[in-house]
């Protein structure tokens, strides 16, 4: 009866997810070749990158607002957001979702710690 | 701090803190001091509330955006204050808990992190002035926006052992200044604002158009229009 329950449970769709799937992406497989402590450290380092990209974004746009005409940084703004986009989907193939909004084949939003827990990464 | 695909939500929520907060010793009696900046008056949540609540009474767009993403960073601050209450008290035994003044807390609130000053007194909303007057809200937002800096200044006084607290303590200060730059910036455009010669406070043309029925009735029984004196909105007609 449950089995049945979740057989219906296949959409149908055929969709091909690879291209956001973090389960069957390539760097998935390299990351499953280095050490625990290894990939714990390029985790953190990627996170404290894509960390000062999002403050470099929040700080601009508070100065933003008020200071709308400042071409110079509204360039910084784009090239950290542009900077910020391409890193934060790279750490989520890695890693798992940020967000809610990040497509997965396995719900891996359960899996990753929270921010009060173990430190932050 | 939201990134990546579809994140055109509001508000959307990063498993990601603004500054990192990563703290090795437990510390209640620090945490009982911190938990001020959760929900006690001069806190992340009364920041936030603040400033989101006054949005909607700005005649000046630069002060609404200013308010909204000022609003949106106190949440991510609450959220850093809650995780740095909730590492300080991590795993501490009720006897401990009990013996740094927190055996009240522990009492009615367990390991959750309850909005409430260093004091106790639970988060209210008199904590938030939203006058609708923009000056008023905007002088209140400076004065708040200092009272935050000078809370943690205390706070880092009282944390001299730890450096893993003062950092994080460190990060929340500097964003008070930056926060009271923007809102003195915002508050000189709407001074700007309202010394134009022609300024109101609500759009006419929207009213006069279908949203308020009060103000037709108020100009045929008055035989004039309102608007005519203060706006251009009369160009539509």
């Amino acid at each position: 009866m449950l089995e049945d329950n979740m057989e219906n449970r296949h959409c149908g769709c055929n969709s091909n997810c690879n291209q956001d799937c973090n389960m069957s992406c390539d760097c998935m497989n390299n990351n499953e070749e280095m050490s625990c402590a290894c990939k714990n450290d390029l985790r953190e380092e990627m996170m404290m990158q894509l960390r000062a990209y999002k403050f470099s974004i929040i700080e601009l746009a508070l100065y933003l607002d008020t200071h709308p005409d400042d071409e110079k940084a509204l360039c910084l703004h784009r090239e950290y957001a542009k900077k910020a986009k391409e890193l934060a989907d790279k750490y989520q193939k890695m890693f798992g979702p940020l967000t809610i909004s990040y497509p997965c084949k396995k719900w891996r939003w359960l899996e990753e710690p929270w921010p009060w827990e173990r430190g932050n990464f | 701090m939201a990134m990546g695909k579809g994140e055109f939500l509001m508000w959307s929520y990063t498993k990601a803190l603004e500054y990192p907060v990563k703290i090795k010793c437990t510390n209640p009696r620090l945490a009982k001091f911190i938990i001020s900046q959760y929900g006690g008056p001069d806190g992340e949540l009364a920041a936030s509330l603040r400033y989101l609540s006054q949005r909607f009474g700005m005649p000046d767009e630069k002060a609404k955006a200013i308010l909204n993403d000022i609003g949106t960073e106190e949440l991510a601050h609450l959220e850093m204050v809650g995780t740095i209450v909730h590492q300080l008290t991590n795993g501490v035994c009720p006897e401990e808990l009990e013996k740094a003044g927190l055996g009240a807390y522990y009492t009615d609130h367990g390991i959750d992190v309850y909005p409430q000053s260093a004091a106790g007194v639970p988060f209210t909303a008199s904590y938030i002035a939203a006058k609708g007057d923009p000056i008023a809200n905007l002088q209140e937002d400076l004065a708040a926006e200092q009272k935050a800096r000078a809370t943690y200044e205390k706070l880092i006084d009282l944390c001299k052992d730890d450096p893993d607290v003062i950092e994080p303590l460190r990060f929340l200060r500097q964003r008070e200044i930056v926060h009271f730059q923007r809102f003195g910036e915002a508050l000189r455009g709407v001074q700007d604002k309202l010394a134009m010669k022609r300024f109101y406070m609500n759009d006419c043309n929207k009213m006069n158009d279908n949203k308020c029925n009060c103000l037709k009735e108020f100009n045929s029984v008055n035989n004039y229009n309102v608007c005519d004196s203060v706006c251009n909105c009369n160009n539509n007609r």
